[in-house]
Formats: C-alpha cells, structure tokens, sequence
C-alpha cells in the first residue's frame, strides 16, 4: 500500500476532471492527477503513483532508479500487481 | 553484504560507510530511530546494519500504518461488514491483520461481502455500480494516503453518491514522534525522516523536533545510498552539536510539502481529540476524522460500532518492538507462534512490519545458518 509507482503519461483527457492515462511496463491505467497541486502536465512527462493517484511528478532517470529500486526491494511484482488492479475507467465512466 | 553487491554503485557505497566509520565516535552509542516502515524494510532488505559499526543501533519507528492500528478498530470494520447490505473495501495489505474474532480475510471466507481495492477511488466507483448496497471504505495510512482518501470524499460528495462512506483510520506521524520523545524509556539520538509522508508534509513540520527537542532529522529516500548518506548527515549534525532539519531525498520532497494535497486534507478532515495506536496507548490529536461537512459519508456515524478498545493478546510485545525499546526477535513469541504464515502481530503481516522484515532478511538466514553449522557437527 506505501508503495510509490513510477509511471509515464501517455495520455490526458481534458474532458475528464483530474484523469490521465499512465503507462507502467507497458499497463495503461487511468489516475487521478488532481494531487500534482497546479503543476503542468504534458503527455512523457513521469509521475510518482500511490494507491490510484500522481503524488508528483518526477524525472526519467529518476523514474528509472525508482523501478530499478523496487526490484531491488523485492517489491516490483507487488507494484505491479497493485498498479494492474487499479479499475481501469473508460471514457463517460464515472467517478 | 549479498544485497548491497546488487546495487549499481558499490563504490559510492562503500565509500559512505567509511564515512559513517569515520564519523562514529567509538566511545559513544548512537541510537537513530528510522521513523518510516519502508525505511526499516529497506534496511533489512538490502542488510545495510552489516555495513555500520556496532556503536550504531537502528531503532524502527512506528511509521508502519497497518502495525499501529489496535485490534479494536478491525473489530469495528468487521462490524461493519457483518451487515448484509454492506461491501466493506480494504488495502490488500488489511485483509490478514487478525481481530478480536480473527481478520478480514476470514471474515469474507465466513460470507462478508469484503473485497480489495487499489484505490479509494474505486471503493466508490463500485458503490456507484451498485447502487443498491453501500460500500465502506476502510481507510488507514499516514499522511502519504489520506489526500487520495479526501479526494475521493469530494468526489463523492460532487457527484452525490449517497451509497458510500469512509471509516477512517488515518493516523498523523508527528504527534507519533512526540509521544517517542515523551516516552521515559525511550533514548532517541536522531531520527531518520519519512520520504513519502515529506513529499505532502514537506520538512517545516520536523522543526520543532531540532528546534525544541535538539535532536537531529534528515528526510531520506529508501535506496541502500540514500539511507547511508543521512546516517552521514545526521553523524556530522551530532559531532558538530548542530540540530538541524536537512533534506537528502529533495529530489522527491520539496520543503513546503504538496498544497493541493494539503488543502485537500484540510477540506476533508479534522484531528480526532485523541486516537489508539498499538502499543502507544491514545496519542492525542494523532488522527484525522471526517469534518461535519462530510458527515453523510462518515461509516462511524452510519454504523453502530462496538467502539471498544482491546488488549492485545497477553504474550505478544507488538507495543515494545514498535516504541523500539525491543528489538524483534526478543519478543517471546517472534518466530514461534507468530510468524508471517500465522501472525498473531500486526508487525509481522505487512512487510514494512519491524517484525516480518527480520524474519524474512535475518531470521531465516540465521536458521539456515545454525542447520548448516548443525549438520556439519553431528558424527557422521
């Protein structure tokens, strides 16, 4: 649950309050962004993911090191696993 | 040392812990509390103790939101979920956590409607996809997870979903640093500052832990490097009598922390007068709660709850190892009848727990250890 999951934007949905679709290891999920406290947000830009939510966003090659550390602590497939479960909403669903 | 070897940079790495060696006044002892329970999995799990001199001891902090929870508020979420209307949505990492009257888990194999989620957000998207039932969330976390959980609370609250509550369990982290402080057995020569709960937080709130208690902070990040280097920084900070908050993870952390997530929680919530934690007794202003406003989506005030406060079972020392005043393995039932297959502890069912890190990193080792020394001693 404390886990902090890098992601990359792939795609924002301005017609979406606060949702843009991350991709980690090739999983494209929807998160809430509302959290990233005004900053501006670009599609390949990478984000720091916990439970469902951008906490903040975040440099590549420090993207990278986050992965590369959660391998280390033996957590990847437990990031993985959490970021796979996060329901993936389609356009119109709501919240 | 077999884990540090995986580490990009063994050089750097070792090149810290000359420094720490360096720094280390041999004739005296250090005891750093790691306030984080990433922090105390890190530590286990990459064996950084093997690289600092014995003179250094590594306290684990109460920074892991599953252990700090008191069996009484499990009981009220088991409550809950024994109502046939009820979906009771929970954190994976909840679902073993034992009650009074055994956990979530076994709970759900009795017939609860419980279910994990990944997100608060979609603990309400199922209450909007079903709208005849109402679906609980059981919210637990330190300041790095209640901003997810207010966020949802708005959007419940915008989009009108009256079929959805909260049961809040979400804990605060400094008023835990000042019952350490307060507490007369405990020594604490500095502390080794939360890297996630800083990036909401940000650094201004440790102040006073420098200021007023004269005791040293660094916020760090969970790599092997990371957490070496603040042990450095804390070294320099207690040889040249300095007490200063520092921040080496602020290529994460700013130190004004995050406002959006800030206003967030400040929105949503208010500090309860007082909160149990495990172990610690009732800490007060420690927790937060739903404010008036969100009273509709507060489960405390939908559902009676027993609300009864439980002592934890007689032979576990789960209060002790999480103050730090015992290490793990010194409690009378580590490794016998608790363990992460069967955990009579919260600290031995999540993996940020003190108690599951070092029966997975240590404790096993060591059994395998004395097998080996065994088998090699016995007559042929």
């Amino acid at each position: 649950m404390c886990l902090a999951i890098p992601g990359q934007i792939v795609e924002l949905h301005p017609e979406l309050l606060d949702l843009a679709t991350v991709a980690v290891s090739g999983v494209r999920r929807r998160v809430n962004i509302g959290l990233l406290d005004g900053q501006e947000v670009r599609v390949g830009d990478w984000v720091l993911i916990h439970v469902g939510f951008a906490m903040n966003k975040i440099g590549e090659a420090q993207a990278r090191e986050q992965m590369r550390m959660l391998a280390l602590l033996g957590e990847d497939l437990a990031a993985a696993d959490e970021f796979n479960g996060i329901l993936d909403r389609g356009p119109g669903d709501p919240p | 040392m077999k884990y540090v070897d995986e580490f990009r940079d063994p050089q750097l790495i070792a090149r810290a812990a000359d420094e720490i060696r360096r720094l280390a006044d041999p004739g005296r002892q250090y005891r750093l509390m790691e306030v984080c329970g990433g922090h105390t999995h890190a530590i286990y799990r990459f064996g950084l103790k093997d690289l600092l001199p014995p003179n250094i001891e590594l306290v684990h902090g109460p920074g892991c939101p599953v252990c700090v929870l008191p069996m009484g508020r499990i009981d009220d979420g088991l409550a809950m979920a024994k109502d046939p209307r009820v979906i009771l949505t929970a954190f994976g990492d909840m679902m073993r956590v034992p009650g009074t009257r055994g956990s979530l888990l076994e709970c759900q194999a009795r017939g609860c409607d419980v279910r994990i989620v990944y997100s608060p957000l979609d603990a309400l998207r199922l209450a909007q996809a079903n709208p005849d039932r109402h679906v609980v969330f059981f919210a637990i976390g330190f300041e790095t997870t209640a901003p997810s959980t207010a966020l949802t609370l708005k959007r419940a609250m915008a989009s009108g979903t009256a079929n959805f509550s909260v049961f809040s369990n979400h804990v605060t982290i400094i008023p835990a640093i000042r019952a350490i402080l307060d507490s007369p057995d405990m020594r604490i020569d500095a502390f080794i500052g939360p890297g996630h709960v800083s990036t909401v937080i940000g650094c201004r709130p440790y102040e006073w832990i420098a200021r007023r208690e004269g005791k040293p902070i660094v916020v760090a990040g969970f790599e092997p490097l990371d957490l070496l280097q603040s042990i450095v920084m804390l070294l320099r900070q207690l040889r040249e009598r300095r007490a200063e908050v520092e921040n080496q993870y602020d290529r994460v952390v700013p130190w004004e922390g995050n406002r959006a997530a800030l206003d967030a929680l400040a929105d949503v919530f208010e500090l309860r007068p007082f909160f149990e934690w495990r172990g610690m007794g009732f800490i007060s202003q420690s927790a937060l709660r739903l404010s008036d406003r969100y009273a509709a989506w507060d489960a405390e005030r939908r559902f009676s709850v027993p609300g009864v406060p439980v002592t934890d079972p007689k032979a576990a020392q789960c209060g002790e190892v999480l103050k730090g005043v015992l290490r793990p393995p010194d409690c009378k039932l580590f490794g016998k009848e608790c363990t992460p297959e069967r955990p009579v502890g919260a600290l031995m069912v999540s993996s940020e727990g003190s108690c599951a890190a070092y029966y997975t990193y240590v404790h096993r080792k060591l059994v395998a250890e004395a097998r080996w020394v065994s088998a090699r001693q016995a007559p042929a």
